[in-house]
């Protein structure tokens, strides 16, 4: 695959090393000259310097044949409009955009970017994971279903402890996948399964319904 | 009219005066709080400080009534982004936006964007005034 990064920053230059390892034509977009030398010294010519928001450069560099582009530059702004050109001045078929204002998610989804990673947000949920207290883990978003998968965890002060999987007033579009209990293998959650205390629940769910299946599984 | 401006750099505060001074109600966001010197003393709007880009900024002044919002800052990228937020999220019926690149600007129009290229339009004005 022909892939555009623009920006040569830490990120940019990382992700550079990973895409071509996996052996993929990979070219850098980053403004400033010094960064470019040192890129080139280590990694070759796979950088060219040039503003990645001009649609000038990215004729140059040839982005009507890249299957890929990903801004990855500290401004969220930046990351935007080098999306956007690509993807409605050369129809690249796959733009993502680093964000570092998580706020900025939903604005980018709604102005046609196809993948948005925000950091500030991966770092959040990694630490979520590692708080015991919180009862509602995310392990993925399935982005073009609007679904994601979460994990709950059925505290030992949790209403639903000794009720049955059919006595609980699970949201509809609500799917429970999977139930880890200590010491057992994992069990497939039937109507009748009963719930005990530290049991894990995977289940699969809508963000919008996320708050009323907590609210169901574990009562609180 | 409700008018929110973003950047307070010359052409900003020069349009807000303008604005203020027939009665419209103008509200000027700027990352700077030293640009709001360029506005008049008499002038009756609402100074923000503030970040374009920032949903919560943009409705601390007021984007959700505004009938118009100007994106006039130094950055092309951040004009556009601001006013993609002001159109596609807060409805605002009338948006405009300044874009120096030619090319952006174009590619912008197309997508349905009002912005205007002040390089191109001086350019244009500048060979009309040596030509004729």
């Amino acid at each position: 695959m022909y892939i555009i990064i623009i920006g040569g920053g830490r990120v940019g230059y990382y992700l550079t090393k990973a895409l071509l390892d996996e052996g993929h034509e990979v070219l850098i977009v980053e403004k400033n000259a010094t960064v470019c030398e040192v890129i080139t010294e280590q990694m070759g010519s796979v950088c060219f310097r040039g503003d990645g928001c001009e649609a000038a450069t990215l004729a140059e560099i040839g982005t009507g044949r890249a299957d890929m582009l990903i801004a990855v530059t500290g401004d969220d702004e930046d990351n935007l409009v080098a999306c956007q050109v690509a993807k409605h001045k050369f129809n690249v078929p796959r733009t993502i955009a680093r964000i570092r204002n998580p706020q900025n998610e939903p604005i980018f989804k709604k102005l046609g970017i196809d993948v948005t990673v925000s950091a500030t947000n991966i770092i959040l949920e990694h630490i979520e994971e590692e708080v015991p207290t919180h009862p509602l883990i995310h392990l993925l978003t399935i982005r073009d279903k609007g679904l994601e998968i979460v994990e709950v965890k059925i505290s030992p002060d949790s209403t639903t402890v000794g009720k049955a999987v059919k006595e609980l007033p699970l949201p509809e579009g609500s799917t429970l996948s999977l139930l880890l209990r200590k010491r057992q293998k994992p069990i497939i959650p039937r109507a009748s399964t009963i719930l005990q205390a530290e049991d894990r629940i995977i289940a699969v769910t809508t963000p919008e319904s996320e708050a009323a299946l907590r609210t169901a599984l574990t009562g609180i | 009219m409700k008018v929110v401006i973003m950047g307070c750099g010359r052409v900003g505060a020069h349009l807000a005066a303008l604005l203020d001074s027939e009665g419209h109600s103008v509200a000027v966001l700027d990352t700077d709080a030293y640009s709001f010197r360029r506005l008049p003393p008499d002038f009756n709007g609402t100074a923000l400080l503030g970040n374009g880009i920032d949903e919560e900024a943009l409705k601390r002044a007021g984007i959700e009534e505004a009938d118009i919002f100007v994106a006039l800052t130094q950055g092309d990228n951040r004009n556009v982004m601001a006013a993609q937020i002001a159109k596609h999220i807060f409805n605002v019926p009338r948006v405009v936006c300044r874009i120096y690149d030619p090319l952006r600007q174009e590619l912008y129009s197309t997508l349905g964007l009002e912005a205007f290229s002040p390089t191109t339009i001086f350019a244009q004005m500048l060979k009309g005034k040596l030509l004729s």
